[in-house]
């Protein structure tokens, strides 16, 4: 394990903030897309059956 | 083959298909090696002690975040003059991403200056410049959501962009518009006359070019969302005239 010395919590708070935030942001993007795919093919196929 | 055949929603969609899934792997890579690289290989700094690591991803998040607007400022441009939605959806598709980065930029600027500078804020123009962005992105996806008509929302949202781009700007010649407050200038420039040492500036390359292919993947990703909302609303619309 790299040592950090007294810094360990700034820079591991930096780190973790930080995925933290890139996290978040990938899963709402995942979470928002799925949503939308659903409701699309769901769309379409009640259009299909209704012309 | 010209650039404005991507302006055809299917068109993008068949490329970015199978675009995404290599940008994402190299994403990943780049990230991946770069970032251990600099957490684990590389040696504190005289002066700042391990806080350096920081740099890893403070350096990349501050240049995505500008740059972010950059490239939504070319794509609402083009919204603009040439009337392209796929064009306005990458734009508002990366927004959340430019403001994703302003945040982390932020946050790690402030741990970073509390130990260094002995505060975690200073009205440093900088520093002011990069809260302003970050307010920017936020009324730029405001404003969105607010706007029922999306060609509208597109117009409204595009001249909003132009105006912020002087605050982009701004973020990045901060230091130098203004000789004075706590921020140092550039970490990497590519004439080498500020330039942080070899040992931490390779590692750095590599997690930039994972932030940038990050961002890329991300967008690619997300237009492929804007555009599905876009024929949902059609398709809804069209059975409500129906």
């Amino acid at each position: 394990m790299v040592e950090l010395g007294k810094y360990a919590g700034t820079v591991l708070g930096a780190y973790g903030v930080s995925i933290a935030l890139l996290l978040g942001l990938i899963g709402m993007s995942f979470r928002s897309s799925a949503r939308i795919r659903r409701q699309l093919e769901a769309q379409e196929k009640r259009m299909g059956r209704h012309g | 083959m010209s650039i404005w055949e991507y302006a055809n929603p299917k068109r993008f969609m068949q490329t970015s298909s199978w675009v995404l899934p290599w940008v994402t792997g190299l994403a990943a890579m780049a990230l991946v090696t770069g970032l251990t690289w600099g957490f684990f290989l590389t040696p504190d700094d005289y002066r700042q002690g391990s806080t350096v690591k920081i740099i890893y991803i403070h350096v990349p998040a501050a240049m995505m975040a500008i740059n972010c607007w950059a490239m939504m400022l070319v794509t609402s441009l083009v919204w603009l003059i040439r009337r392209h939605h796929v064009s306005v959806l990458a734009a508002k598709a990366a927004a959340p991403i430019g403001m994703t980065m302003t945040l982390i930029a932020l946050f790690t600027g402030a741990i970073w200056g509390q130990p260094m500078w002995g505060t975690w804020w200073a009205w440093d123009p900088r520093l002011t410049s990069f809260l302003i962005l970050f307010l920017f992105y936020l009324g730029y996806i405001a404003l969105w959501e607010a706007v029922e008509d999306p060609d509208t929302a597109a117009d409204l949202t595009s001249v909003l962009c132009l105006v912020g781009s002087v605050f982009a700007l701004l973020s990045r010649y901060a230091v130098l518009f203004w000789n004075q407050g706590l921020h140092q200038g550039a970490s990497l420039s590519l004439d080498r006359e500020e330039h942080v040492a070899d040992v931490f500036a390779y590692p750095l390359w590599l997690t930039i070019a994972g932030f940038v292919l990050f961002f890329v993947a991300l967008v690619l990703f997300r237009t492929r969302t804007e555009i599905r909302a876009r024929r949902l609303r059609a398709l809804e619309a069209r059975e409500r005239m129906a």
